[in-house]
């Protein structure tokens, strides 16, 4: 596969160099809204929604600001961008599925400090990818972390009937499974390349 | 809600609560993504702590000076903009310092804008305290997340590459354990380092609770 296919482009973004295992981009979430099955799939459903808005909004703003050589307030427009995409979520999850809306609690509004999504919009620029590009590469980090936070809800529904060690409770069993789930995908490193 | 926790005096814990207490990555589990990300290198765990100190305490003191002036309803997109501005200044500060530990922290420098433990001060403290107070918090918290990297970067890099500081310590005859400098290094000695922390604690309660059962037994 070509590096600038559209394919490798998708792969690369959603398991080869996959957001959450590889890069460390939205542990936050990754940890925090893994609990439950159903919970984590809303919960990467609404980030991949606002990854894939803000990138086609930071792809757009990129070309304005290179075109008037305002790139120092790169940084500052593309948060302003996801702040509003996500405010927008917002708006549409409370309104069609407030139970949803309960659940996701205050893990909603923290889209907006989720890393993997000011990620994807600065790599995407740091690679300078085209418009199709760009749009690929969010729709492949999408599919990523919502691979990423499925496996580890399900992992962790399957751990509530282990018996743990109290001290091993909580975070750090998160972490050590993360840190397995990432020792799996680096498998994956090497491939298309 | 700002005029209200005001006058809540300064004490020592103001600034001690970052560093222990309310350590925001051993406790608060805040702003990860770089805690586990740059910390291969122990240089790279503290310039990156020395950076979020820096746009943590002077976003939160602009924050802290504008907190009357900045109307409830848009305060976080206003504090989002407050810090990806510090941040810009912090990313071409240090491209201009230090072209070495510019590349080697990559695009987590623009991304302390999306570190939740500025904009989680930003929310729980500056917006309601004095400018005195905040910088004093802010500074402890820093210095809290500064520390944890540090804990995180050094045993990263002993093991990982055997050196500290870029130093070597253990001699030709040790074999690195280059797992320590991947991904899956960073989740196992943050997931240790919460261990030992979450160990500490159970036998502290447990010693109080032994204590005050044989108070208990011998007033009877």
């Amino acid at each position: 596969m070509h590096a600038d296919s559209i394919a490798f482009i998708f792969l690369n973004a959603a398991i080869i160099n996959n957001f959450v295992l590889a890069l460390f981009l939205g542990i936050c979430p990754l940890l925090g809204v893994s609990g439950k099955l159903t919970t984590a799939f809303s919960m990467g459903m609404a980030t991949a929604f606002v990854m894939l808005i803000s990138s086609v909004s930071a792809w757009l703003i990129n070309e304005v600001l290179t075109h008037f050589d305002l790139e120092f307030l790169r940084l500052i427009a593309y948060i302003a961008v996801i702040a509003s995409a996500v405010q927008l979520v917002e708006m549409i999850i409370k309104k069609y599925s407030p139970p949803l809306y309960q659940a996701l609690g205050i893990f909603l509004p923290l889209i907006t400090t989720n890393c993997a999504i000011l990620g994807v919009a600065l790599f995407q620029t740091n690679y300078e990818y085209n418009f199709v590009q760009s749009v690929f590469y969010s729709l492949g980090a999408g599919a990523g972390f919502i691979l990423a936070i499925v496996l580890m809800a399900g992992l962790r529904e399957k751990l509530e009937l282990a018996d743990v060690p109290s001290i091993a409770r909580g975070a750090a069993m998160s972490l050590m499974l993360a840190g397995i789930l990432s020792l799996a995908f680096m498998g994956f490193a090497g491939l298309g390349g | 809600m700002a005029a209200k926790t005001d006058k809540k005096p300064i004490t020592m814990d103001t600034f001690l609560s970052g560093i222990w207490k309310e350590n925001p990555v051993f406790v608060m589990l805040l702003g990860m993504c770089p805690v586990l990300a740059v910390t291969n290198s122990v240089a790279n765990a503290l310039a990156m702590g020395l950076a979020t100190t820096f746009v943590l305490l002077c976003s939160n003191a602009l924050i802290s000076v504008l907190r009357h002036h900045i109307p409830k309803e848009v305060r976080i997109a206003s504090y989002i903009v407050i810090i990806a501005t510090f941040v810009t200044v912090v990313d071409y500060l240090i491209h201009a310092i230090s072209l070495e530990i510019y590349n080697a922290l990559g695009a987590f420098i623009q991304l302390i804008v999306a570190n939740c433990m500025i904009l989680g001060r930003a929310e729980a403290f500056a917006s309601r305290n004095r400018l005195s107070g905040t910088l004093i918090n802010g500074l402890g918290m820093g210095l809290g997340f500064t520390l944890a990297l540090l804990c995180l970067g050094s045993v990263r890099e002993l093991l990982g590459s055997g050196t500290l500081l870029g130093i070597p310590v253990f001699g030709e005859a040790f074999e690195p354990w280059v797992i320590m400098l991947l991904p899956p290094g960073g989740f196992f000695v943050l997931g240790v380092w919460l261990l030992l922390f979450a160990w500490i604690k159970e036998r502290q309660i447990k010693r109080a609770a032994a204590g005050t059962g044989e108070a208990a037994a011998h007033a009877r």
